[in-house]
C-alpha cells in the first residue's frame, strides 16, 4: 500500500493582515502552517499505514521554505517527502498546480506504485478545492471528495470504503483503487510525534525536485504561462458600521429576557413595532 | 536507539542560540531543544539589539540579519499625568557605520539566528519541551522531554530556558523566583506606514528613535515604559515589578492603555493598527538574586541565570555573551581532554567575572533595593519636576526669583530636605 499525501504550506490565516494603505496581503513575518485539512488527510493515511502496513509519501509544490511543512509531516510518521520547487512554477493557479503535482506523482509511482492519493478538501489561503479533482483527472483516478473517514480497505480486491459527508447525511461509498480522496476535517486528531520521529524529521534529507526531476517537459503548462486564472484584486471587506451590543437583563427568565430584548428593539426600530402591531390588528 | 550528544542546549532564545552556534562551529555534537514552534515564536523583547555582543559571534551579521532601524536618537522622558520633561540626545556619530544599536523584531531575528545555528551543524528540534533533567547522583547526564521515548543523553546540558527556569528549579539549582525579583512587561506593536514614522520622529531611511520613560505612567510602581521605532511599526510597552502589581492590584494591560492615552504619547501612535500584544517576565533581581551558575554537567545562561541589567535595559546582549562563554568553556575543556565537572566548569564563572557582564551587574547590585524601598522616585519626583518646569516656563508677571522660591518650597513640602538629600545619596550610592 503506497499513499501519496499532497500538503500545502499556507500562511496562518489567523495572523494575516491586509496592508492598510496598499490593500495587499502582508505575508512577510506571518508564520506558516500546514494547511489544516491536509493534516487530517495525513493522519488518515498514517492510520491506514498503521493498520495495513505500507508507505506514506508526502508531496508539496512550493517555494524552498515549504520544506518545513514536509519535515513536520515526517515527524508525524510519513516515510518520504518530496518538494517540487522551480522558478517556472511561480504564479501557478489551480490548473497549473494540478498539472505539476500529477507529473510529480507519476515520477513517485515509478519508484513504488501509488495506490491512493490524499489531498485536503481545500486550502485556507486559496480556498478553491480544485486541486484534488484536478490531479485525479490527470492521473485518471477514481475521485472521492469530502471524505470524513476511511472505513476499510480490501487490499486483495483493491477496494476502499469511505464515509462521505453530503447534504443531509453521510454516504458510505465503495470504490476501486487506485483512487484520489479529498479529506474533510474529521475526528482524527493528528498524533503527537514521538521523540524518535522528531530526530528522524530533523535529520531527514527532503527530496528536492526541479521541473526535470518532476518529469515536466512542457513548461507552457506551468507557472504563470499555464495559468488562465488571474486574481485581479484582493480587498478587505468594509467593517460593518453597526456595532454589536450586549443587552443587560436582571433576571434569567426567558420571558424577562425576551421582553428586555423586544423593548430594546422597538425603541431602536419603532418601525418594526408599528409593523407588528399593524399585523396583529 | 539511544541518542547521545556532547551538549544539549535547552531553549532557542539569544542565549541558547549563541551557545549552540559556538559549540557547533567548534565541531561538538549539539542538540538544541525548543518548546516553541520555532526559535523565537514565544519570545518577547522590546527590542533593542546591541551590536557588540552579536558581532563577537557573527561578525557579518549586518549582511542578512532582519534589522529594523539603527538608533540615532535617545530620549529620556519623565512623565506626570499630562506633561513630560526630558532630554533628547541625537548625534550624527550614531549614523556612522558600523552602527551600534538597532531595533529588531524578535520573532524574525530569532528565526534568522536559528538558521545560522542549523547551518553550523547543530541539530535543532522545536515543539519539544524539556520536562526534567536526567541525574546520576548530582551529575546531569541528559534530559527528559514531553515526547514518547524522550530520554536523551549528553555530557553537558546548558540551561538557556529563559526567565523562571522551571528546570533549574525542579533540579534544585535555584530557588523559587521572588515577585520582587521579576518585572512583568507588556508590549504592543503598532503598524504605521514608513512615511508617517519618518515624519513623526524626524528620521529618514533606516534611522530610528528610542524613548525611555519613567514617572507616573507606572503609578508609583518600580518600572519603566518604552517606545521604539521599527521600519513599519512602533513598539510600545511598559513593565513593573511583579510584587508592585500585586500590591497595587492593577494589571499591566490597564497600565499600558493609560500610557498610550498620555497626551505626549498618543499622537505618536495615533492611527496605527495593533499587530501584536505580548506579555513576558524580565528577571530584574540583579546580582544579589543570581542562582548558582554551574555544576556537574550543567550550566545556566541568559535570563535563566538572572543576567539582565535592568537599569540600562540590557538583556539579550548578556544572554548572548553568557551563552558564548558557556560554550567556550566546554570547547576548551574538550580540547584539553577534561571532563565537564563542577570543578572544571568554574572556568565559566571566571570568564563571566572578567567580562562586562559581572562587572555591570555588580555595579548595580543595590539598585533594585533602593527603588523598592523608595517609591518617591516613580511618583513624587516626576510631578515635582514637571511642576517646576511649568512654573519656570509660564510667563505670568511673577518674577523668576519668586518662582524659584515657590519651586524650592514645593520640593520641601513634598519631600523634606532630609529626604531630598537622602534620595540623592541613595541614588549616587547605587549608581556608583
Ligand atoms: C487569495 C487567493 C485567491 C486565489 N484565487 C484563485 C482562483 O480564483 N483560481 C485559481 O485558479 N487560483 C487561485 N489562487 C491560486 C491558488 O490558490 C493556488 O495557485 C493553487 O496552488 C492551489 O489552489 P488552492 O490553494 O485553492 O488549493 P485547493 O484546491 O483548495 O487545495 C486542495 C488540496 O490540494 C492540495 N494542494 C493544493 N496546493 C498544493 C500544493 N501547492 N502542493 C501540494 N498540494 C497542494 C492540498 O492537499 C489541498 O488541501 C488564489 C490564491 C490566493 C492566495
Ligand atoms: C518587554 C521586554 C523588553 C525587553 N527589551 C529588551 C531590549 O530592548 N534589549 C535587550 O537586550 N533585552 C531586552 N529584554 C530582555 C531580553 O528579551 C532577554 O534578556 C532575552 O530574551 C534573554 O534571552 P534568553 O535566551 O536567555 O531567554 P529567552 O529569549 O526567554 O529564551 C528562552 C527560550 O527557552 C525556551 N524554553 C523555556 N523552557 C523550555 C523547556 N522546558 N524546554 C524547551 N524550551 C524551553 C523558550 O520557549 C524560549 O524560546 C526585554 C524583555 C522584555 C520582556
Amino acid at each position: 500500500m503506497h499513499i501519496v499525501v499532497c500538503i500545502k504550506q499556507v500562511p496562518d490565516s489567523a495572523q494575516i493582515r491586509v496592508h492598510p494603505v496598499t490593500n495587499t496581503i502582508m505575508r512577510q513575518g506571518v508564520p506558516t502552517i500546514v494547511n489544516p485539512y491536509d493534516l487530517f488527510a495525513l493522519e488518515e493515511a498514517l492510520r491506514i499505514k498503521d493498520q495495513y502496513g505500507g508507505r506514506v509519501t508526502v508531496l508539496t509544490m512550493g517555494p524552498p521554505m515549504a520544506e518545513a511543512a514536509l519535515r513536520k509531516a515526517i515527524s508525524y510518521g510519513a516515510d518520504d517527502a518530496v518538494l517540487v520547487t522551480d522558478r517556472v512554477f511561480a504564479g501557478s493557479d489551480t490548473l497549473a498546480t494540478s498539472f505539476a503535482l500529477a507529473s510529480a506523482i507519476k515520477q513517485i509511482n515509478k519508484d513504488m506504485p501509488v495506490d491512493l492519493v490524499f489531498t485536503g478538501k481545500q486550502t485556507i489561503d486559496g480556498d478553491t478545492a480544485q486541486v484534488g479533482p484536478g490531479v485525479a483527472k490527470r492521473l485518471d483516478m477514481q475521485l472521492l471528495t469530502y471524505v470524513s473517514k476511511i472505513r476499510s480497505l480490501d487490499i486483495e480486491n483493491k477496494e476502499i470504503v469511505v464515509e462521505r459527508r453530503s447534504e443531509g447525511g453521510v454516504q458510505v461509498l465503495k470504490t476501486k483503487i487506485p483512487s484520489l480522496i479529498t479529506v474533510l476535517e474529521g475526528n482524527n486528531e493528528m498524533r503527537f510525534a514521538t521523540m524518535a520521529n522528531m530526530f528522524r524529521a530533523a535529520r531527514y534529507p527532503v527530496k528536492i525536485w526541479n521541473k526535470d526531476a518532476a518529469g515536466i517537459e512542457d513548461i507552457t503548462k506551468t507557472g504563470l504561462k499555464g495559468s488562465p486564472t488571474v486574481v485581479s484584486k484582493v480587498f478587505a471587506p468594509t467593517p460593518r458600521a453597526v456595532k454589536a451590543e450586549i443587552i443587560q437583563c436582571e433576571s434569567n427568565e426567558p420571558k424577562d429576557l425576551s421582553v428586555t430584548l423586544l423593548t430594546k428593539m422597538f425603541t431602536k426600530f419603532p418601525k418594526i413595532e408599528k409593523e407588528i402591531s399593524k399585523r396583529a390588528a | 536507539m539511544v541518542e547521545k550528544f556532547d551538549v544539549i542546549v535547552v531553549g532557542a532564545g539569544p542565549s541558547g542560540n549563541s551557545a549552540a552556534l559556538r559549540l557547533a562551529q567548534a565541531g561538538l555534537s549539539v542538540l538544541q531543544l525548543e518548546r516553541g514552534e520555532t526559535s523565537g515564536s514565544k519570545n518577547v523583547q522590546g527590542a533593542i539589539l546591541y551590536a557588540d555582543a552579536l558581532e563577537k559571534l557573527i561578525p557579518d551579521f549586518r549582511e542578512d540579519a532582519p534589522l529594523e532601524r539603527h538608533i540615532i536618537e535617545q530620549r529620556m522622558w519623565v512623565l506626570d499625568d499630562d506633561s513630560y520633561i526630558g532630554s533628547h540626545y541625537r548625534s550624527d556619530a550614531f549614523n556612522k557605520q558600523p552602527y551600534n544599536r538597532y531595533t529588531m523584531i524578535r520573532s524574525q531575528f530569532d528565526k534568522w539566528f536559528s538558521e545560522r545555528v542549523q547551518k553550523a551543524g547543530a541539530l535543532v528540534i522545536c515543539e519539544t519541551t524539556v520536562t526534567n533533567l536526567l541525574l546520576d547522583n548530582q551529575r546531569v547526564i541528559g534530559v527528559q522531554t514531553d515526547r514518547q521515548g524522550g530520554e536523551i543523553y549528553a555530557d553537558a546540558v546548558i540551561l538557556a530556558d529563559g526567565v523562571n527556569s522551571l528546570l533549574a528549579k525542579k533540579a534544585g539549582f535555584h530557588p523559587e523566583l521572588q515577585p520582587k525579583d521579576v518585572a512583568l512587561a507588556v508590549k504592543e506593536i503598532h503598524f504605521l506606514p514608513q512615511e508617517l514614522i519618518e515624519q513623526r520622529f524626524n528620521v529618514k531611511d533606516d534611522e530610528g528613535v528610542v524613548i525611555e520613560m519613567v514617572g507616573k505612567i507606572t503609578k508609583g510602581m518600580m518600572g519603566t515604559g518604552f517606545l521604539y521605532t521599527n521600519r513599519e511599526s512602533v513598539t510600545i510597552g511598559v513593565g513593573c515589578m511583579l510584587s508592585d502589581f500585586k500590591k497595587q492590584n492593577t494589571t499591566p494591560y490597564a497600565l499600558l492603555e493609560q500610557m498610550k492615552a498620555h497626551p505626549a504619547i498618543q499622537p505618536l501612535i495615533q492611527g496605527g493598527e495593533m499587530k501584536e500584544y505580548t506579555a513576558h517576565l524580565i528577571p530584574e533581581g540583579g546580582y544579589n538574586a543570581m542562582p548558582d551558575l554551574y555544576g556537574d554537567g550543567w550550566m545556566i545562561v541568559g535570563d535563566a541565570g538572572m543576567f539582565v541589567n535592568a537599569v540600562h535595559r540590557e538583556g539579550s546582549n548578556l544572554a548572548m555573551t553568557t551563552g558564548m562563554h558557556a560554550a567556550d568553556t566546554l570547547i576548551e575543556l574538550r580540547k584539553e581532554g577534561k571532563e565537564f565537572s563542577k570543578t572544571n566548569l568554574k572556568r565559566y564563572q571566571s570568564k563571566l567575572d572578567e567580562s562586562f557582564v559581572m562587572k555591570d551587574l555588580k555595579k548595580y547590585k543595590d539598585m533594585p533595593d533602593v527603588f523598592h524601598t523608595n517609591p518617591q522616585f516613580f511618583n513624587d519626583y516626576p510631578e515635582m519636576l514637571s511642576k517646576a518646569a511649568r512654573t519656570m516656563l509660564t510667563v505670568d508677571g511673577v518674577d523668576k526669583k519668586t518662582k524659584e522660591k515657590e519651586i524650592r518650597h514645593d520640593f520641601r513640602r513634598r519631600r523634606s530636605l532630609f529626604g531630598l538629600v537622602g534620595d540623592a545619596f541613595k541614588l549616587w550610592r547605587a549608581f556608583e
